[in-house]
């Protein structure tokens, strides 16, 4: 099996779970409610543990030490889709994309426990657990807030029309997607999106929300080949700022 | 998070009891001398139910405002290590305030009002987070001394007299118990580290010091006569008391680790067995208490914000318009 095909994978997911982690734990002592406030930083734990765990698979596949691939990177070698690196906005974007990124993430470790690389499907397997309590968390907010008043509803309408050509962008496909899948190493992303589309729209069909159209034109694909928002790399220098001091120092 | 030196409100003992049933008042007193614990639905006087609001919401407050100077820290935390302890720590500390606020709204106040009042700075919070944290090394000197201040004070509270202060209060001490080895560990890396983050280190020493010195509140001989809150266990031990039980527990660890304390004359009388130091500048507390601190402003400003960002949130989950779906066959 081609290694470069499966590095790319796990840099993929790593680098969604990394910069989404993050955003979400701008919400730190700001969130529209304490229990929201928690909430947000228990995603944002849960998705920086889980590119760790990833990161942690890439090195030991020969790839760099965790600390060093997550802060020592330009914005062009990461592999993350554009939707999880745009500003954290207001909540209502915060939980749109919320939303539609984790249906995709429990879609995607639910496949890639049945991968044929061991280590993969054991690391999914345990985050398919912990990604659950995501999708759920994403359910009631939509459920409640797409059915609420009428600035609630229009205010997730127009963050959804914003983000859902970013969300489509997750399933941009990978150089060696077929090697992927002949291998057994991963359903595929065309695969998967149909899976999530479907999952999502049942959602949205108990709301007042409704999914917008998006022409192929319009999907915002390049995330995956390092092609970004001007978003990363300001993140990417915050978020590196201290480590740079002295990569070589412990902290 | 959470230092002494509540702001009590003035106590006009003769006033504020007159109205009290003196049968019910001396049943209350006898349960607390006997070391029971008020619960919400007991008699307790009004004088009691207003200071422990005053000094839960301040408690409250505090954490949620304490949540700040280290929260901007944690999209800069260096290493996977330091992020992921900092976003817990710092969740924490708002799930503390979730847990005080509840227990104040026990006394009858509601959330949303004491949110208010912080807001238009009619209740005040830990006079230390209207200081800045310049740099890493200052949220670790937060993690590390200004938790462990909090401890002191919070496990001395946490022997009172109204049981949900108590018990939220036990629970919030377990956590910061964690709280104060991350930032132990932290300091420790940085103090044993390389020529810069010794640097960064002492530097963030010198600065937090006459803020953790305040953190206490004024010398007793100071303070507002508490006699009566002291009896009710509203207020379990004196400034003083709390700032020398600090100083002996930490100041040997600060010198262990070859860092240097910003006060010459910090010592301690081996006759006296307590410890004596520059008194910090009271001037300076007055003055950041009453609004004029470093931070205040920026502080007040970033509540006031995320609560008018999040207001629509909070009205459609508190007034749903429940709309039917329109069927789609």
């Amino acid at each position: 099996m081609n290694q470069l095909a499966i590095k790319e994978l796990l840099y993929k997911i790593a680098d969604d779970q990394l910069i989404l982690g993050h955003r979400n734990s701008e919400w730190t002592g700001v969130g529209p409610t304490l229990e929201e406030d928690i909430a947000f930083s228990s995603m944002a734990q849960d998705k920086v543990g889980q590119s760790l765990a990833f990161y942690k698979l890439l090195h030991n596949m020969g790839e760099n030490d965790p600390d060093t691939v997550a802060f020592m990177r330009n914005a062009e070698q990461f592999h993350n889709c554009q939707l999880v690196e745009l500003p954290s906005g207001e909540y209502d974007f915060s939980l749109i994309r919320h939303f539609l990124f984790d249906f995709a993430e429990s879609a995607r470790f639910r496949r890639l426990s049945e991968s044929s690389v061991k280590d993969i499907a054991d690391v999914a397997n345990k985050l398919k657990g912990e990604i659950k309590y995501h999708t759920m968390h994403a359910n009631i907010w939509i459920k409640k807030l797409g059915n609420a008043t009428d600035e609630s509803i229009e205010r997730l309408q127009s963050a959804l029309n914003y983000a859902f050509p970013y969300a489509l962008g997750i399933f941009e496909k990978s150089p060696f997607e077929t090697d992927l899948i002949e291998n057994g190493v991963f359903v595929g992303e065309a695969q998967l999106q149909e899976e999530w589309l479907e999952e999502v729209q049942n959602v949205i069909n108990q709301t007042q929300l409704i999914l917008p159209t998006v022409t192929d034109e319009e999907i915002k694909y390049g995330g995956r080949i390092g092609k970004h928002t001007n978003h990363l790399q300001p993140l990417l220098t915050e978020m590196s700022e201290v480590f740079k001091i002295d990569p070589t120092a412990e902290w | 998070m959470y230092g002494g030196g509540n702001s009590f409100e003035h106590l006009d003992l003769d006033r504020s009891l007159e109205n009290e049933d003196p049968q019910l008042l001396a049943e209350f007193e006898a349960r607390i001398a006997r070391g029971e614990k008020i619960e919400p639905s007991d008699w307790m006087p009004a004088l009691y139910r207003k200071q422990l609001i005053r000094m839960i919401e301040q408690h409250a407050h505090s954490e949620i405002i304490g949540a700040l100077p280290e929260g901007t820290w944690i999209t800069r935390a260096p290493g996977f290590k330091r992020k992921m302890a900092l976003m817990a720590k710092v969740q924490d500390e708002v799930g503390h305030a979730q847990l005080l606020y509840a227990a104040a709204e026990t006394l009858g106040k509601p959330r949303e009002k004491m949110i208010e009042d912080l807001i238009n700075g009619k209740s005040k919070y830990s006079n230390i987070f209207n200081y800045p944290a310049y740099t890493w090394a200052d949220s670790t000197v937060i993690s590390w001394l200004v938790d462990a201040g909090a401890i002191v004070n919070q496990l001395a509270n946490s022997k009172g007299s109204y049981g949900p202060y108590c018990r939220a209060l036990d629970r919030i001490c377990a956590e910061e118990a964690f709280h104060l080895k991350y930032g132990h560990h932290s300091v420790i890396h940085l103090s044993t580290g390389s020529a810069k983050q010794r640097e960064m280190v002492q530097a963030a020493l010198n600065r937090w010091w006459t803020p953790l010195m305040h953190f206490f509140g004024p010398p007793d001989k100071m303070s507002t006569h508490t006699e009566i809150l002291t009896r009710w266990k509203v207020k379990m031990s004196t400034n003083d008391e709390n700032r020398q039980q600090f100083l002996d527990m930490y100041v040997p660890k600060i010198w262990d680790l070859g860092l240097t304390i910003p006060d010459p004359n910090l010592k301690k009388n081996e006759t006296t067995e307590k410890w004596e130091y520059t008194e910090p500048d009271w001037e300076e507390f007055k003055r950041v208490i009453n609004g004029d601190g470093p931070c205040n402003k920026e502080r007040l400003a970033v509540r006031r914000r995320a609560e008018e960002r999040g207001a629509w949130v909070r009205k459609a989950i508190m007034k749903p318009v429940e709309k039917p779906v329109t069927p789609l066959a």
